[in-house]
């Protein structure tokens, strides 16, 4: 077991050692995979496989696929090596890492480690219903914490809302919201428009 | 069984790293993901919380976390894409208009 | 009734101030010289149906107009006292002022800014009146500042003319001097008395009461009425012109002729000796006070006197012979004789005025030409100037009966006698040189005007003006002044004559058969301290009738010095005669040979006081000011701060506005660093 959760450890942090010192956001893209995927894994060895099956189909599923789609679509190439305007943020990262590391290691010293005994997978008097099991997280979400869920979906239809709104590239739009623009500008954008409709 | 303390200790190593990522890249994108990293982090404090204090609340609480860092991926995606427009690059070091 | 001898002349000024020129120059002449002539009337009721009728030791008027500063113990009242002090300066201020308002219109005649002439001269009257009657040293302050003040804006009347503006200041200044004196001397009066005031208020005994409580100080300790007393005596040097503050009464003779005599010979500066007397109480307390008064008086005269014989402007002349009569005055007050003092300014008054009145005639007539060596047997041309001229040269020389003889004989014979202070003797050859002195210069002035040959314009055909001084003589012959000019010389001429009989000492009148007391020093002795008395000796001669200051002391009959033999007094006289004579024979044999005789220039530049003045305080304070109070301690440390401190906070804004960089990742960076230290700070908890 510790085994285990050692080795995804390990895996979890060099995945996001590569995720901030790459160049190219695609290979950062990829080391936050792997790292998402370590996260399930140690999901799992929590007891939590409903969420650690969610984080790989969500997590790495959608939002990376989001976001390797955005990096296709805006053609974005590896870094420009232009001159960084803050070069001492790069010396300023360690010191910092270390600092917020150690003070978090004091932090947690006096955290309790003995876990509850994990109750029996296959309990006779109830089958499906230990913690973390779908059963339960179903349960819970659709009684107690019905508000939190409804209140998600609706967030979750702003964002496709408000996320189509911003991405949309509409000449009529562009030219309704900029009405003070001399006309030579605006002919221009209707030029456009019409070669984008044709 | 593995102490709570390690899987803390892991939390805040990944969170940290998430935390440096934001102030080192230069990408607007890899910043985002940097900022995914520490959201993730997070869900794991709140599930290793929640076994050992044996109750479903912290895992349905990433259960929204995760539904809420999608929401956020998108719109700020979104608005990485107009940023881009107008721009023509994605170093976030551009975008420098709060500058006195 | 006492308030409306001070206010009818305040509002002769405001009517000319504010209307004068509209009103044209008959109505403003007319406002001004009815409202002197209202305080004159006033002052004249007040006098003799008020005043006279009282008696003897209770001669005291007080009225009170409104109470001005009530502070805690600290009180001061627009109140008003006339005994017989101010009862004497009202008669002679007003009088004289009168006569010399007359005069001055006719002099002012023509002068654009007649109604602002009036309107100033008409100030000086309230303040000066204020000042005598007054009855605390702060209203006695306001009337003195105010004189002060009309002095300096009379001397600057002609304002197109640097030498009167250079003059006023001077003027105002070196008053200044003096005046940080007296209100020193007035704060340590308030802290050693708790009260400022003549007469008794609430329960608290006049200052001048109190001090007579006092014992006498030692000669040469310095007490509490030893430093009052000189504070207050410094700032009479200033106002009074003394050394070492004199320097201005030469210079203001830059003012018009009237001015000159109505402020600078008869009243403005009287008011250092009125302020010495009416404090006498403290004066006698305090012989080292008295010394130092009497010596400055005796230097002071001899001094002024012999720099007023080598003047060559008329009125340069007069101004010193002012200085040095002062001086006089202050020596009387120094030896104790507060009474001869007085005597001698209302005299003064008289003479000094009508002799600067009629300089301001020869001046007129000989179209603004100042200079003697320019004038010359005027005797035919202006009559009238020359008779009343010469009735009061013979005043200031000391010949008898005129007035001057009586004032001056007096005070040397004190002098001689006085039990006061020591050096009596010494004090006295100094008067004695003085006299000769005057009249040698006062007759080389009469003999330069009047006398010899003429000097003016005939062979000054190439001549230009010269300085502001200069006429062309040749072109009109020099004439007599108008009516509205000689009548008051006439009036002032009979005084200078006839004013001298009110004090007739004893000694002399008994040569006639007249067994009297001297009656103007038998008037004025309940308002004055006396010597002896002060100093505990048993009084002499009782005459039944007992007198009480309002210093609380009684004393019975004559002063107990005047058991003197009346023979010694006699021969005093005759000496004080024989000086004069020989000082006007001498200047007689002198210069009415070669008149205009070359001096010695070390007189003639007047010792060079200024120019000591200029380079040993003047100059020294002016670049001390330029070079370290402005270009150091304003520009740099003063505006260096406040500059300073606006460039702090700039720069320190500079150096905030770095953070804000526009860089999200340095902002991120920050978040974190703060949020480090804040995390930390409870994991070391």
């Amino acid at each position: 077991m510790q085994i285990l959760f050692l080795l995804f450890a390990a895996l979890a942090v060099v995945a996001a050692f590569n995720v901030i010192l790459q160049r190219n956001p695609l290979y950062s893209a990829i080391g936050l995979i792997g790292t998402l995927i370590s996260v399930a894994a140690l999901f799992l060895t929590l007891a939590a496989p409903f969420i650690a099956a969610v984080q790989i189909i969500v997590y790495a599923g959608a939002i990376v696929v989001l976001f390797v789609f955005v990096i296709m679509l805006l053609n974005v190439r590896a870094e420009e090596s232009r001159a960084d305007e803050q070069k001492y943020l790069r010396w300023l990262a360690a010191p910092l890492f270390l600092a917020l590391l150690a003070e978090v290691f004091l932090a947690v010293r006096y955290v309790g480690d003995a876990p509850p005994p994990l109750p029996a997978v296959r309990a006779a008097d109830a089958p499906r219903q230990w913690l973390g099991s779908v059963e339960t997280i179903g349960t819970d979400m659709f009684t107690t914490y019905v508000l939190p869920f409804e209140a998600v979906s609706v967030l979750i239809l702003m964002a496709i809302i408000g996320a189509m709104l911003l991405a949309k590239r509409d000449p009529q739009f562009g030219r309704r919201r900029a009405p003070a623009e001399p006309a030579a500008a605006a002919g221009r954008a209707e030029e456009v428009g019409a070669g984008a409709r044709r | 069984m593995i102490p709570l303390s390690w899987y803390l200790a892991l939390s805040a190593v990944l969170f940290t790293i998430g935390v440096v990522g934001v102030i080192i890249q230069r990408n607007v994108i890899a910043q985002f993901m940097c900022i995914e990293l520490m959201l993730n982090a997070v869900n794991l404090t709140f599930v290793a919380f929640s076994r050992y204090l044996g109750n479903t609340t912290g895992q349905l609480f990433v259960f929204i976390v995760l539904a809420v860092a999608a929401a956020e991926a998108a719109v700020g995606l979104a608005i990485i894409i107009c940023l881009f427009r107008n721009r023509e690059t994605l170093n976030v070091d551009e975008a420098d208009l709060l500058k006195l | 009734m006492l308030k409306w001898i001070t206010l009818a002349p305040l509002v002769g000024a405001v009517i000319n101030g504010l209307f004068g020129k509209r009103l044209g120059e008959r109505l403003v002449g007319l406002v001004a010289c009815g409202s002197v002539a209202v305080s004159a009337a006033l002052a004249f009721a007040a006098f003799f149906t008020r005043l006279l009728p009282l008696p003897e030791g209770e001669r005291r008027i007080t009225e009170h107009f409104f109470t001005w500063i009530a502070v805690g113990n600290f009180r001061a009242d627009f109140a008003y006292l006339l005994d017989p002090l101010s009862g004497v300066y009202v008669l002679f201020v007003t009088g004289v002022g009168l006569l010399i308002h007359v005069y001055a219109t006719g002099y002012m005649h023509g002068d654009p800014g007649f109604y602002r002439f009036f309107a100033y001269l008409n100030l000086f009257m309230f303040m000066m009146l204020t000042l005598v009657l007054a009855d605390n040293l702060l209203l006695l302050f306001v009337g003195w500042e105010g004189v002060g003040l009309c002095s300096y804006l009379l001397i600057g009347y002609y304002i197109r003319r640097q030498e009167a503006g250079d003059a006023a200041k001077k003027a105002f200044i070196t008053n200044r001097v003096g005046d940080f004196g007296y209100m020193i001397g007035m704060f340590l009066a308030f802290t050693a008395f708790g009260t400022i005031s003549f007469v008794a208020k609430e329960g608290l005994p006049s200052l001048l009461a109190q001090a007579a409580e006092r014992p006498v100080e030692a000669f040469g300790a310095f007490g509490v009425l030893t430093g009052i007393a000189l504070l207050l005596f410094v700032g009479a040097t200033g106002k009074s012109a003394q050394i070492p503050l004199y320097v201005w009464l030469p210079d203001a003779m830059a003012g018009p002729t009237p001015v000159s005599a109505l402020i600078h010979a008869a009243t403005m500066v009287t008011a250092g000796v009125y302020l010495v007397v009416r404090c006498s109480a403290i004066f006698v307390k305090s012989p080292t006070a008295m010394f130092v008064v009497a010596v400055i008086g005796a230097v002071t005269a001899i001094f002024a006197a012999t720099i007023g014989l080598a003047q060559n402007d008329i009125k340069k002349v007069l101004a010193y012979s002012t200085v040095s009569q002062l001086g006089y005055m202050f020596l009387a007050c120094g030896v104790g004789a507060f009474t001869a003092a007085i005597f001698h300014v209302m005299t003064h008054a008289f003479f000094k005025a009508l002799l600067f009145l009629g300089s301001g005639s020869v001046i007129h007539g000989m179209h603004e030409e100042q200079d003697m060596r320019r004038m010359g047997g005027l005797r035919k041309y202006m009559p009238i100037t020359f008779a009343t001229m010469a009735a009061g040269w013979l005043a200031i020389c000391g010949i008898p009966v005129f007035s001057g003889f009586f004032s001056k004989d007096e005070i040397l014979w004190r002098t001689w006698a006085t039990t006061a202070v020591p050096w009596g003797k010494a004090l006295w050859a100094v008067g004695a040189v003085t006299a000769l002195l005057t009249a040698v210069y006062m007759t080389r002035l009469m003999v330069m005007t009047f006398w010899g040959r003429e000097r003016f314009g005939h062979d000054d055909h190439g001549h230009g003006g010269h300085g502001g001084h200069g006429g062309h003589g040749h072109q009109a012959q020099p004439h007599e002044s108008p009516p509205s000019m000689w009548m008051p010389l006439a009036v002032l001429a009979v005084l200078s004559f006839a004013g001298g009989f009110v004090g007739v000492p004893p000694a002399l009148s008994s040569l006639v058969g007249v067994h009297a007391p001297n009656h103007f020093e038998h008037f004025l002795e309940p308002a004055v301290a006396h010597v002896a008395a002060a100093h505990g000796e048993a009084a002499r001669v009782p005459t039944g009738v007992s007198v009480v200051y309002p210093t609380g002391q009684s004393f019975s009959g004559v002063p107990a010095e005047e058991h003197h033999d009346v023979g010694t007094e006699r021969l005093f006289t005759v000496i004080s005669v024989v000086v004069a004579l020989l000082g006007i024979g001498l200047g007689w044999l002198l210069f009415t040979r070669q008149p205009v005789r070359p001096m010695p220039t070390l007189l003639e530049n007047k010792y060079y006081v200024d120019e000591i003045y200029d380079g040993a305080i003047i100059n020294p304070i002016e670049q001390g000011s330029r070079h370290i109070l402005w270009q150091v301690v304003d520009v740099r440390i003063i505006d260096g701060v406040v500059n300073g401190v606006a460039q702090l906070f700039a720069s320190l804004a500079g150096t905030l506005r770095l953070l804000q960089t526009g860089f999200a990742r340095g902002y991120a960076a920050m978040i974190l660093a703060g949020a480090i230290v804040v995390i930390g700070y409870f994991a070391w908890r």
